[in-house]
Order: structure tokens, then C-alpha cells, then sequence
């Protein structure tokens, strides 16, 4: 299958020019039930991380392979799920300079938008941004195509839709099943962060990862010193939307643990 | 919501071709066919056809059987599909012991190897447990629902083994996915760990088998429609060796190019050396050597069978040494029901001839030779009229390639829809 395409395939690339939201204006919400129609690696080890982070990858290097004393290649270790427009990527990116991020969207446009983004921040501050990428795909049907075991050390699902019928419950980012496939690839000790200016969501959100024995919360005095926190409300587009409205919004943040087999 | 509808009915696979089955008990007590709704099963002690029977008070399959399985001893049988039901028999009577209703249609079906659990997947990608267990003569339990353990987000399940020392559940989907998860003991409460996942087909995945354990590991064989058998480390998830069957099918056959080499069904002997492969245009099955040492799969030969022969499922008994195949199907355009007929061929002899000598060549039985001869044929295949075989196998044949080929393009297909709906309400916008 094909090869993933990465923030620095094609486009303006260096211009150096912010895009502008308006000319990637997309549906609101997806459906994550319909088949996919974009590329998909077949397994993590096709992810072409060259694409998405050439400072990281450079071209030259890793073909011939003849590792002169190189540390191990460098893994995504934080993902942000259903990342719209990327604001917590960017907001996140010069906190972890050495650790490797990617978003991933659904939405073709929007995606399109955090490349451009990220292409844009990059040239106008050299070697900054060059540790957050993006990928149109499907995070409900193929986590597992991008990340192995253990290999995440933080998840994000910032204000994802709240599909509020009952029936839909099942299209819900977070649930007992899908945090199964989270807990895969998450390493021990990972922190999944989750938030959301939907009341009823919240709860759900919280309910599911208190029910999941892989899941246990971080607590208060923890979460008050974490950097990340402050941005989960302040550094996206959502975020910003609801704060500017004066809404609530409802956290659940929770550690990755490993359970004693006997 | 338009949307969501038809993609779900697209998932539901309702309706769809739905292959003839076999299964053999592993004791060789018995062996069984599901068509359509129909589960035929030969008792080979007694010699006769067996007349099931049920107290489960549920309802009698009414729709395609879609996945039968014996229990790693052989006391329990269960068959589910189409219809939502889930039957759990014993084997030793043939009286259903359990009927569980499904919500949603059932797509596979296996019995934990302690023979106290079975699993089943729906239309949804979900797997639901339910524990066996006889309630007496009649008696259905309130409590014993089925819960669901684990899930592929919204990927028909086309295959669940489980491991051979019971610890867990393999699962195989269309979107080309192996999940291996741990099956903890109490698994009514336990958390069922993901240990791996298998990914490296390129198509859907359509039959995986588990070697038997050897020095305390075992291995993964899966096949699939991208025509090729793969072998698996399936603790580590990692892949170890990958066998295109493409070149030594198109030697041995006179199909052309287009002829579709998806994988139906593979089977593994149990001394874990041959994989018995059932591939969609070839009529008869190709036999692979694996080396378990050197963790490789490789060609052996094709039994070539008549030409309107192509296996749709595949079972192995070990205790006979001998390979069942059948070639059947219902869910066909214009199929009535007492067209249900399927064809049974079995190899005789089959590990032994073939690890003495790669140049035997195993006895394909005339059905003058099969076990039990024509009153076995009648049981399992609904008829001995040789001409109406013919007509429906021909049928059968045509039924298989068009699913096989939607199956392959269903992607395609469906994004050129989108491409159409997404055209549909630009222009909309347009007009405004
Ligand atoms: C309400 S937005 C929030 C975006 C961002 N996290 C923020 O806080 O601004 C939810 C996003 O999730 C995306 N999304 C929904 N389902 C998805 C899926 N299955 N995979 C990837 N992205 C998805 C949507 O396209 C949308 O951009």
C-alpha cells in the first residue's frame, strides 16, 4: 500500500506564509464509520517518518544504514487525536523539543491545514517545529497502523465531537473498546488526556477510563504541575472557541498502568 | 445520517454469498457441513447421518451458517450466522445445550479451550462471551447474557481461533488486521490485554490457523485475499515468513491474469508441516511445507482436483490423517432452497504420503472410496445426482468470483460514491 505523506509533501513549501483557516473551511464533523480513502501504513514500520520530520531523518542518512554509533531512530511518543486545526501541536512543540508528535485528522482539509501550518512555522523559525506532524486518517480503525506496543508516552483527545444520540454512542473517540487499542500502544505510565466543554461527554469520558483496568487517574497535585495541562484548555482552536464563550469544560487525565499477571 | 446508513448496510454484509463449511471432529468422531441454514453432520462411529436435536428452546438456524467449530476435545460444536443465533451443541448426543441471540448477525464463532467460554463476533467487529453451560432441560439463565469482551472498530470478523494453550483469542478482519489479545482466566471480569497485532496483508484477511505448540510456543498461519499465506511470531506480532501463491498457481492452472488467487481457507495438519491453502480459482488445494525450525513456508504441490472443483472450506482430522474439502454455497442470485447441495472430496493419507515422499501423491477419494460411501455423500452434500453437482458447483463457481472480486473492490468502489456525494453537495452549495 501506499506511503503516508508527511507535513513537508509538496505545497508551498518555505513561503514561510501562515495559511489562512478560511480557504480550508470543511465539513463539521466526520463520520469515523465510513471506509477509508487515504493512504494507510500496513504496519508502523511503514510509517515514513522521514517524510513527516526530515530534520530528524535526513535523506542521506539511514539508507546505508552503517550506524556509526547513531542512538536509536527517534519515535513518535505523542499523538493528538482528531487534532483539527493543530494548535496543541504547536503549543506543545517547543515544551517536548525532542520528543516526536503527530496529529491525526479525519478531515482532508484540515489536515491539509496543519501541513501548511507546520511547513509555514518551521520556516519562519529555523529549527523549531520540526518534531510535530500530521496524518489524514481514520483514529478509531487504525491506531495500531501507526504505533506499536508501549511506544506512545502521551495521548490527547481534545473537545472530540460528542455524538450525543445513543445510537452514535459507538462513534465516540473514547470507549471501553477503543481503550483497549490505547492501552496497546501506550507505554506504562503514559498519560492520556482528554477534554471537553460537553458536559454529558465528560462524564462518559471520565466513566470509561475509570471502568478500564489499565487506566488509573493521575492525581490532583500531579495534574497542577503539569506543564501540558494549562494548554488542554487554552492552546487549541476548540479550546479557544469555548473559553472565549465562557464555557465549562470537563478534564479527565489518566496513567497507563500495568497490571500484574499471576 | 444518510451516510451512516449505508455504510453501515455496506458492513453488514447481509445477504452476501455465504461459502459451504466443513468441519471434523478432532477425535474423528464426526464430521460437519453447514449450507444456508442447513447443518449436516455425519456420525463416522456409527456410520449414519445424525438427526440433531435441541432443548435449548431456542430457535432452528433460519438463515447462512457462517461459522462452525468443533471444542479442542470435541465435546462441544458450535454454529452461528446470518440469523444471530448462536448454537451451542453437545457433541456426544447432538442436542442443542444453548441458543443465544445475537443483536446483530454473527460472522464467527470458537470455544475457549478449556471448553467453558464460547466467543462470537458481530457484524460490528465486536466479540460477546457467553459461558457454557447446560441450564438444565429447557431452562434458559437470565444472567448468562453475552458480554462483550473486545472489539475491531467496525471490520467483519472473517476468523477467531484460539491459541493452543488456551491463553488467546486470535481475531482476523477485512480491513487487513490480526488481533492477538490475551484471554484471561476469569474473562467475565477479567481485562482482555492486547498482545499484538499481526499487520502485513495487503487485502482482507480470510482464514488464520494456529500451529500446535512445540517447545512451548506456537506460531500463526494466516491467508488472505491478497494471495498470500503468511507465517507469524503472534506473541511478538511479528511476521516471519510471506508465500505468494501467484506463480505456482499460474503454472498449474490455465486460468489467465485476471483470475482472482485470494485465499478461502487454509488448514494445518497437525504435526505442523503441511498447510493445506483452498485458493479461489484453483481446483484443488496447494500444499505448503512449513518449517517451524527455520521459520519458513514453502511450496510442496498442488492436488489438483476436477475442474469445476474449488474448495470453499477445509478441515483436517488428524486422527483418520485425512482432509476433508467442500464446495458449496447459499446466498446465490436465484438460489432455491433445495439447491442447497454441496460437494465433498476427501484426501486419504494425507500427512503421511506427503512427509514420506513430496512425490506421492495422496489419494483424492473417488466417491465410490469415501468412508461410509454413498450414505455419508447423500448426508453431507444433499445429493449423489452427479449432473445437478455439476450445475450448482458451476453455479457456485460464478457466485464465488463476483463476491471474491466485490470483496477486492469494495474500497475502490465506495470511493468513487463518495467522490460523487462529495460532488453532489458542492453543487448543491453552488446553487445557492
Ligand atoms: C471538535 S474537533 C476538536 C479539534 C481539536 N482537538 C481542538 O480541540 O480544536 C474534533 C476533531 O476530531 C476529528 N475527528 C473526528 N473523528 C475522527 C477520527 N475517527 N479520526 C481522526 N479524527 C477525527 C474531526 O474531524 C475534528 O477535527
Amino acid at each position: 500500500m501506499t506511503r503516508t505523506s508527511g507535513a513537508n509533501g509538496g505545497g508551498q513549501q518555505g513561503s514561510g506564509k501562515l495559511p489562512r483557516k478560511r480557504f480550508y473551511r470543511a465539513r463539521a464533523h466526520s463520520n469515523p464509520l465510513s471506509d477509508s480513502h487515504f493512504p494507510i501504513p500496513i504496519s508502523p514500520d511503514d510509517v515514513d517518518l522521514s517524510q513527516h520530520y526530515p530534520r530528524y531523518f535526513p535523506a542521506d542518512k539511514g539508507e546505508h544504514g552503517d550506524g556509526d554509533g547513531d542512538a536509536e531512530a527517534p519515535r513518535i511518543r505523542f499523538a493528538d487525536v482528531g487534532c483539527g486545526f493543530g494548535g496543541l501541536l504547536v503549543g506543545l512543540s517547543p515544551l517536548f523539543p525532542d520528543k516526536l508528535m503527530i496529529g491525526m485528522e479525519l478531515r482532508d482539509k484540515v489536515t491539509e491545514y496543519v501541513k501548511e501550518r507546520v511547513l509555514a512555522l518551521r520556516a519562519s523559525n529555523p529549527g523549531q517545529y520540526d518534531n510535530i506532524s500530521v496524518v489524514r486518517t481514520n483514529s478509531m480503525k487504525y491506531i495500531p497502523n501507526y504505533f506499536g506496543k508501549a511506544q506512545l508516552s502521551k495521548m490527547f483527545f481534545l473537545f472530540p465531537d460528542p455524538h450525543f444520540k445513543e445510537k452514535n454512542h459507538r462513534r465516540r473517540v473514547i470507549s471501553m473498546h477503543l481503550l483497549d487499542e490505547y492501552a496497546y500502544v501506550m507505554e506504562a505510565g503514559g498519560i492520556i488526556y482528554t477534554i471537553t466543554d460537553v458536559e454529558e461527554l465528560g462524564i462518559w469520558m471520565r466513566t470509561c477510563l475509570e471502568k478500564h483496568p489499565l487506566f488509573e487517574a493521575v492525581p490532583e497535585e500531579e495534574i497542577k504541575v503539569d506543564p501540558v495541562v494549562k494548554l488542554l484548555s487554552s492552546a487549541t482552536e476548540e479550546g479557544q472557541k469555548v473559553a472565549r464563550n465562557g464555557g465549562q469544560t470537563f478534564q479527565a487525565i489518566f496513567r497507563r498502568i500495568s497490571l500484574q499477571e499471576e | 445520517m444518510e451516510d451512516a446508513a449505508v455504510e453501515e448496510a455496506e458492513v453488514s454484509g447481509a445477504g452476501e454469498f455465504a461459502p459451504a463449511l466443513v468441519a471434523a471432529h478432532p477425535l474423528g468422531h464426526s464430521v460437519a457441513v453447514a449450507v444456508g441454514p442447513e447443518l449436516r453432520v455425519f456420525d463416522l462411529n456409527g456410520g449414519c447421518a445424525v438427526s440433531l436435536s435441541d432443548d435449548s428452546g431456542g430457535c432452528s438456524h433460519s438463515d447462512a451458517i457462517r461459522a462452525i467449530s468443533f471444542s479442542a476435545d470435541g465435546a462441544l460444536f458450535a454454529s452461528a450466522g446470518d440469523d444471530k443465533l448462536v448454537k451451542i451443541w453437545k457433541t456426544d448426543s447432538w442436542r442443542c445445550i444453548q441458543t443465544i441471540t445475537s443483536e446483530k448477525r454473527v460472522s464467527a464463532v470458537a470455544i475457549s479451550k478449556d471448553g467453558l467460554y464460547v466467543t462470537f463476533a458481530d457484524k460490528f467487529g465486536v466479540i460477546w462471551l457467553v459461558t457454557v453451560g447446560e441450564h438444565g432441560e429447557g431452562q434458559v439463565s437470565s444472567d448468562n447474557k453475552p458480554v462483550s469482551i473486545y472489539g475491531h472498530y467496525c471490520s467483519i470478523i472473517t476468523s477467531m481461533k484460539f491459541s493452543p494453550d488456551g491463553r488467546f483469542i486470535a481475531t482476523a478482519d477485512r480491513d487487513f488486521k490480526i488481533r492477538v489479545t490475551s484471554f484471561p482466566k476469569d474473562p467475565v471480569k477479567g481485562a482482555p490485554q492486547i498482545q499484538s497485532f499481526c499487520l502485513g496483508h495487503t487485502e482482507f484477511v480470510s482464514s488464520i490457523a494456529f500451529t500446535s505448540l512445540s517447545g512451548g510456543s506456537s506460531f500463526l498461519l494466516s491467508g488472505g485475499g491478497d494471495s498470500t499465506v503468511r507465517l507469524w511470531d503472534y506473541i511478538n506480532g511479528c511476521l516471519l515468513d510471506t508465500y505468494e501463491v501467484k506463480d505456482k498457481v499460474g503454472e498449474q492452472s490455465d486460468e489467465t491474469e485476471d483470475s482472482n488467487l485470494a485465499i478461502a481457507d487454509l488448514c494445518v495438519t497437525n504435526d505442523d508441516s503441511l498447510v493445506a491453502v483452498a485458493i479461489q480459482s484453483l481446483n484443488g488445494i496447494m500444499l505448503l511445507a512449513c518449517d517451524l525450525i527455520a521459520k519458513k513456508l514453502s511450496f510442496l504441490k498442488v492436488i489438483t482436483m476436477e475442474k469445476s472443483y474449488i474448495p470453499t472450506s477445509l478441515a483436517y482430522s488428524s486422527s483418520a490423517d485425512l482432509l476433508w474439502t467442500v464446495m458449496g454455497a447459499s446466498n446465490m442470485p436465484n438460489q432455491a432452497a433445495s439447491q442447497l447441495l454441496t460437494r465433498v472430496r476427501i484426501i486419504l493419507r494425507f500427512q503421511k504420503e506427503l512427509s514420506a515422499s513430496a512425490d506421492h501423491d495422496p489419494a483424492i477419494l473417488e466417491d465410490s472410496e469415501v468412508p461410509h460411501g454413498e450414505k455419508l455423500l447423500l448426508a453431507l452434500q444433499g445429493s449423489l445426482d452427479a449432473s445437478k453437482q455439476e450445475e450448482v458447483l458451476a453455479a457456485v463457481l460464478a457466485a464465488l468470483r463476483v463476491s471474491m472480486h466485490k470483496m477486492l473492490v469494495k474500497k475502490n468502489y465506495s470511493e468513487e460514491r463518495r467522490e460523487q456525494r462529495k460532488r453532489g453537495r458542492n453543487d448543491k452549495k453552488i446553487k445557492k
